[in-house]
Parts: structure tokens; C-alpha cells; sequence
């Protein structure tokens, strides 16, 4: 009898012991639903207006928006580009998130040929092309500010590229448009030399 | 007085003598099988969305980058979610009149957020870092299955603590680089990226072996010595912490 007593507290203490709360937290991950807490039933919360996060005080216009005093910004903060290093780190940087959040519609040269831009615009005006004098002759703060906020068509991007890998594209948006518009001039011996080894290996090949 | 038991009686006894052993251990057995079966995983099995979203167009066919939508997974543990104006960006544009973005626009409209079935989680004992597998160059497609040919995301490997240790018992088998003199120089955090890129350029013919099982979702570490040895270079080269890497405070925090 007391051996069954025994076994049957044992049982029921191990059926006790089966609970699922550790599987589900009383805490909510991003973007959870959360019915109980907020009237909208997200638990993420966006920010309260007019509220800044301690270490994101924008004071700096320029850096900020690309517009100073009215006028867009003309030349990339040079806290970005005082260095050789930085310059070619932001570039580079740049490169990277033009290829994620740009090409898709302006394309991997900025010709606004992208495969989106391709494949379903019909838009009264086309993607941008970077290669046109208006955009060439355009401050910098300019692409700033667009990306910021858009332009168009084109949604903000703001949301996923943060001010620093703004500038970034902006920087990369240069060099592109630098590629596109050079003349023999402005290449050096080497690049020359280059250039032209590089074409008669293709002679070579295209007359295999 | 009559026999109680007929002869039959000593088969029974035998049969159910051999069933107490035997019982138990096909139980336990099915239990074992049924809790690793796409029934109880979920694995391949393709959840229901308010929008039917699919990673095979958008990024594959369209190339888009994986980080367009889910915008924080090389720096947070959450890959992040897109917002309906990410969906926006384009389909204010593109499948203006599609009854199937009818949700995005409505979510757009009334500023509510789309519910989306999720997919992929883990309990909630478990903590989980994206930002760290992808900064060791660890291709989405290693645990999330062959999201390129996804048209309705199901999950890709099933989660259970089993399968992550895996890895976590021999990361050599899974860290990769591509060999490609191209790709020399790309952050580890890049070439998980470039892949796609490649897949979606050069198809399947241009990626090698292990790229091609990636690829098609039948990755589960190499056994190529040369390769497991070119792992162990880059457990060092990353500083992986292996002796702790199966450590249960490593997850369960």
C-alpha cells in the first residue's frame, strides 16, 4: 500500500513537472504580436515623437539631411573622407549598399537600367540615370537627401540605410558616375598601358 | 475438474512475454520517429501567408539582395522583417491591380502591420544570433534549406537542438570560403551574399560541389578532408571559441 501511495505521488509529480511556459516566455521577441499590452497589438513599439535615443542627436545638418541653410551640401563631411583608408573604406562601403538597396532599379552602373527598373516600371518618368548633366552637375547632398526621403516614384530609403551608409552611396554614386564620363585624358600611363593589353588579349580571343 | 487453461495458453504467455519487451521499444521507437518527422519539424512543409511571397523570384530570378528585406541580419540577432513600405518600394509600382498584394496595400492604407505566419523559430529558451553566423560566412541556405527555390518559404532543417550541434560540435565540417580568386579579398559577410549572386548570374554549373548542395538544400558538412582542414584554419583565422561553441550557456542564456 505504501509503496503505491509513493508511486502514484511520483507519477503525478512528474506529470506535474510537464510545463510549456520556458517554450513560451511571458516576453515578447521583435515584432511579436502582443494583444494584451498596446492597443495595436504590436509589441514593438515605434518611437515616441520627438524622442532621441541617447548617442543620436543630430544637430549636424549637413551630415544629417545634406541640406545646410537651404542649399544642398557640396561636398561629402569631411569626417568621412580625411584619409586615404577612409576614403577608399567608404567607397567600398558604398559600393557594397548600392549594389543591395540601389541597383535593383538604378542599375550596377547607374544607368537606371536595373532588373526591376527592366522588368515592370512603367513610370511617366524613367529611373534615374546618374549619367546625364543634370545629375552630373548636381551637389552632393542632393542624392543625400533623396535617398533620405525619396524622390518621385522612389520610396525613402531612410529606414535601411543608416546616415553614414548614406554618404557612402553618395561617394560610390561619384565614382560611378566619374566611370562612365571620363576621358583618355584622365588616366594615367599605367591605366593606359593597361587598357590596351587588356584589349589585344581580347583581339586574341575573339579571333580564336 | 476442467482444465482452465488450454495448451494455446503457453503461446499466449510466450507472445506477450516477448511483447513486454518488445512494446515499449516500438513505442519508444515511433515517438522518436514521429517527433523528427516533418509532421511534428514542419520541415518542406510550405506555411500559409496572407501574401503567397516568393524568395525564388525575388531573389533569384529578380536578384534582389537577401539584405533589401531583412535589413538587420549582419548586425542583429534578428534578421528583421520588411516593413510594408520595403514592399512598397516597388509594388506601388509593379502588380498595382494584383488581388494577391491586396494585404500590403491595405496594411499600407490603414497602417497596421501584416501578420506573417512565421516560419522559422526556435523556443524560447533558446537564444539565437543571426549576425554572428552570418559574419563567419555561414550561406543562409545552411540552415534555412534551399530558400532559392522557395515560391512559398517552408522551413529547411528542423531546429531540434540535434541538429544545431552539428555544427557546434565540428564547425570545420560547415565554414566555408569560396576559392575563386574573385571572391578573395569579400568579407566572409559578403560571400554569404555573393553566392546568390553567383547562382543567380552563372546557375547552377558555375558553383562547385559543396556550393551546388548548398544550393539545393542537402548541405550537412563536408567529409572532404582538404576541406575540413581549410575549416580548421578558418575556425582559428575567426577565432572561434570551439571548446565552448557545445557549452549549454552558449544557446540557453
Amino acid at each position: 500500500m505504501r509503496k503505491q501511495i509513493f508511486g502514484l505521488v511520483s507519477l503525478g509529480l512528474l506529470i506535474a513537472g510537464c510545463h510549456t511556459d520556458m517554450w513560451k516566455q511571458p516576453k515578447t521577441e521583435p515584432l511579436d504580436e502582443s494583444a494584451s499590452l498596446f492597443a495595436d497589438g504590436a509589441a514593438s513599439r515605434p518611437l515616441v515623437p520627438g524622442s532621441i535615443a541617447r548617442g543620436h542627436l543630430r544637430l549636424d545638418d549637413g551630415y544629417f539631411t545634406g541640406i545646410e541653410n537651404g542649399k544642398f551640401v557640396d561636398q561629402i563631411p569631411l569626417k568621412l573622407v580625411d584619409s586615404a583608408g577612409k576614403r577608399k573604406t567608404l567607397l567600398l562601403r558604398g559600393q557594397e549598399r548600392y549594389n543591395i538597396y540601389c541597383s535593383p532599379c538604378h542599375g550596377q552602373v547607374g544607368d537606371g537600367k536595373g532588373m526591376i527598373a527592366q522588368r515592370g516600371f512603367s513610370l511617366k518618368r524613367p529611373v534615374g540615370n546618374y549619367h546625364t548633366d543634370r545629375l552630373r552637375n548636381m551637389p552632393v547632398g542632393h542624392f543625400y537627401d533623396v535617398i533620405t526621403n525619396g524622390y518621385g516614384a522612389m520610396y525613402s530609403y531612410a529606414s535601411r540605410v543608416e546616415p553614414q551608409d548614406r554618404w557612402a552611396i553618395v561617394a560610390y554614386i561619384r565614382a560611378l558616375q566619374l566611370s562612365q564620363h571620363a576621358s583618355p585624358a584622365d588616366a594615367d600611363q599605367a591605366d593606359l598601358s593597361k587598357a590596351q593589353a587588356q584589349n589585344e588579349t581580347n583581339g586574341r580571343l575573339a579571333q580564336k | 475438474m476442467a482444465q482452465i487453461f488450454r495448451p494455446s495458453a503457453n503461446s499466449i504467455a510466450h507472445a506477450s512475454l516477448l511483447g513486454v519487451a518488445i512494446v515499449p521499444l516500438v513505442l519508444g521507437l515511433a515517438i522518436a520517429a514521429l517527433s523528427r518527422s516533418p509532421w511534428n519539424t514542419k520541415v518542406d512543409v510550405p506555411l500559409n501567408q496572407p501574401v503567397p511571397f516568393s524568395h525564388q523570384h525575388h531573389a533569384v530570378e529578380l536578384g534582389l539582395d537577401c539584405r533589401y528585406c531583412h535589413k538587420d541580419v549582419e548586425k542583429s540577432s534578428f534578421a528583421g522583417l520588411p516593413a510594408t513600405e520595403t514592399c512598397m518600394s516597388c509594388h506601388s509600382q509593379i502588380w498595382t491591380n494584383s488581388p494577391l498584394l491586396e494585404p500590403i496595400r491595405q496594411s499600407m492604407e490603414t497602417n497596421t502591420p501584416i501578420k506573417w505566419t512565421k516560419v522559422n523559430k526556435v523556443p524560447q529558451f533558446v537564444f539565437f544570433n543571426h549576425s554572428i553566423h552570418v559574419n563567419r560566412g555561414l550561406n543562409c541556405n545552411t540552415c534555412h534549406g534551399a530558400i532559392n527555390n522557395m515560391h512559398i518559404t517552408a522551413k529547411g532543417n528542423s531546429f531540434q537542438m540535434a541538429w544545431c550541434l552539428q555544427c557546434h560540435r565540428a564547425p570545420e565540417r560547415y565554414l566555408y570560403k569560396d576559392k575563386a580568386p574573385e571572391a578573395q579579398g569579400r568579407a566572409p559577410r559578403q560571400q554569404v551574399f555573393d553566392l546568390y549572386k553567383k547562382l543567380q548570374e552563372g546557375g547552377m554549373k558555375s558553383l562547385d560541389e559543396r556550393e551546388k548542395q548548398l544550393m539545393s538544400g542537402h548541405f550537412d558538412g563536408t567529409n572532404d578532408p582538404a576541406d575540413i582542414l581549410a575549416g580548421k584554419k578558418l575556425i582559428n583565422e575567426y577565432g572561434v571559441k570551439t571548446q565552448q561553441l557545445a557549452d549549454c550557456w552558449t544557446c540557453h542564456r
